[in-house]
């Protein structure tokens, strides 16, 4: 059995979808087999972002109506063999999925794939429910910023009372993964620090993805942050949290950190 | 002026980000927390005293105060004048007219 995994974050635009299509591509490319399911109906982003857009034909809805098999709505990645995707249904809205029926497809793909990553959409409401519902792992994608913290610890009571796993009365594994991460900012200290975010939220943390520019270019061509441009340092911080999902003791490395006196009197000033 | 602001650390808007979410977030999961007690209560008072009088759902309010050391329960009920009597014209289903002391009575017979 794989495992199912949810990118969730309670507040939208935070990286949700970029990280699913990022460490779905992350893992995929160390050899397992991974679908990352967009469970945000209506308003369907992930087949864009991972360049699939032009090859959807049948959707989750598709097939939880028996309109279709799982396996006509499963698109293959061009780059990647081992990486699939599931695209949410453009036309009809979140009314229909059914519990019944994303249980089955959840069932069905866990049983035939490593990692079953399913991209939540924002807000609290059915979609979001439905795709943390059969989630083993929980990964919370936050902002260094007010609302979006609020929002996560939301998120986080949720997981602790509205999954399958929490109902049974078995711990839900849940990660924090900071993103949009600006080193500068934060050592000006008009950002929220790592350590604070942690404190606050205090789950564990998964890792940090600085903000920049290549994820922007990545979407922009239609492909994962990490396989765009593996070198690039969002592509690093994903690969370096594949690796910790899969259960490697990886120190975090606070972005900036590292940074010389002579590199702290520029930040501040060119800031 | 210019010189000291350039030695001076500029103020700093993170603290009060953390302060603000600390303060906010331990409020916000004690209420998360009590809601579900609150609703409890609230049925299960209004069910007792629907059995003695008809009262409005909307006229019931109950709060949960949160204090460091002794939390308080409100219970605030609206209770119409005529309510008794229209309780006990519902349970006798007569439309004689009778007293609250009697539809009282009536009701511990019953």
């Amino acid at each position: 059995m794989g495992k199912v995994v949810v990118i969730t974050s309670g507040k939208g635009g935070v990286g949700k979808t970029t990280t699913s299509a990022a460490l779905g591509a992350a893992l995929a490319q160390g050899g397992d087999k991974v679908v990352v399911v967009d469970f945000d109906v209506g308003l369907r982003n992930l087949d864009l972002v991972m360049g699939a857009e032009r090859r959807v034909v049948y959707d989750i809805v598709n097939v939880i109506q028996g309109e279709a098999k799982l396996a006509q709505a499963l698109i293959r990645d061009k780059r990647l063999e081992t990486l699939y995707l599931l695209p949410a249904s453009q036309t009809r809205d979140k009314d229909n999925l059914t519990p019944q029926g994303v249980e089955k497809v959840i069932t069905a793909l866990s049983s035939a794939f490593d990692w079953v990553i399913c991209d939540s959409p924002a807000g609290i409401e059915r979609g979001a429910t439905l795709a943390m519902r059969h989630a083993d792992i929980a990964i919370v994608v936050t902002n260094p910023e007010v609302s979006s913290v609020r929002d996560s610890d939301r998120i986080i009571g949720l997981l602790d009372s509205k999954t399958l796993k929490a109902e049974n009365g078995e711990r839900m594994e849940k990660h924090l993964l900071l993103t949009r991460y600006d080193p500068v900012r934060a050592e000006r200290g008009d950002m929220l620090k790592v350590d604070d975010v942690l404190e606050i939220l205090s789950i564990p943390l998964l890792g940090i993805i600085p903000e920049s520019m290549d994820v922007l270019k990545a979407s922009n061509v239609g492909a994962p942050v990490t396989l765009a441009d593996g070198g690039s340092a969002p592509a690093r911080a994903y690969f370096d949290a594949a690796r910790r999902l899969k259960g490697e003791a990886l120190p975090v490395t606070v972005p900036g950190e590292k940074r010389s006196f002579f590199g702290k009197i520029f930040g501040r000033k060119a800031a | 002026m210019n010189l000291l602001r350039f030695f001076s650390r500029p103020p700093q808007s993170a603290p009060a980000a953390r302060d603000r979410l600390q303060v906010l977030l331990a409020h916000e999961r004690a209420s998360a927390g009590d809601s579900d007690l609150v609703s409890k209560l609230r049925d299960e008072i209004l069910r007792v005293i629907a059995k003695h009088v008809q009262i409005d759902d909307d006229k019931v309010s109950v709060k949960m105060e949160r204090g460091e050391k002794v939390s308080t329960l409100e219970v605030d009920i609206e209770i119409p004048l005529d309510a008794a009597k229209k309780k006990a014209g519902a349970d006798k289903a007569s439309p004689d007219k009778t007293s609250p002391e009697k539809a009282g009575a009536g009701k511990k017979a019953a």
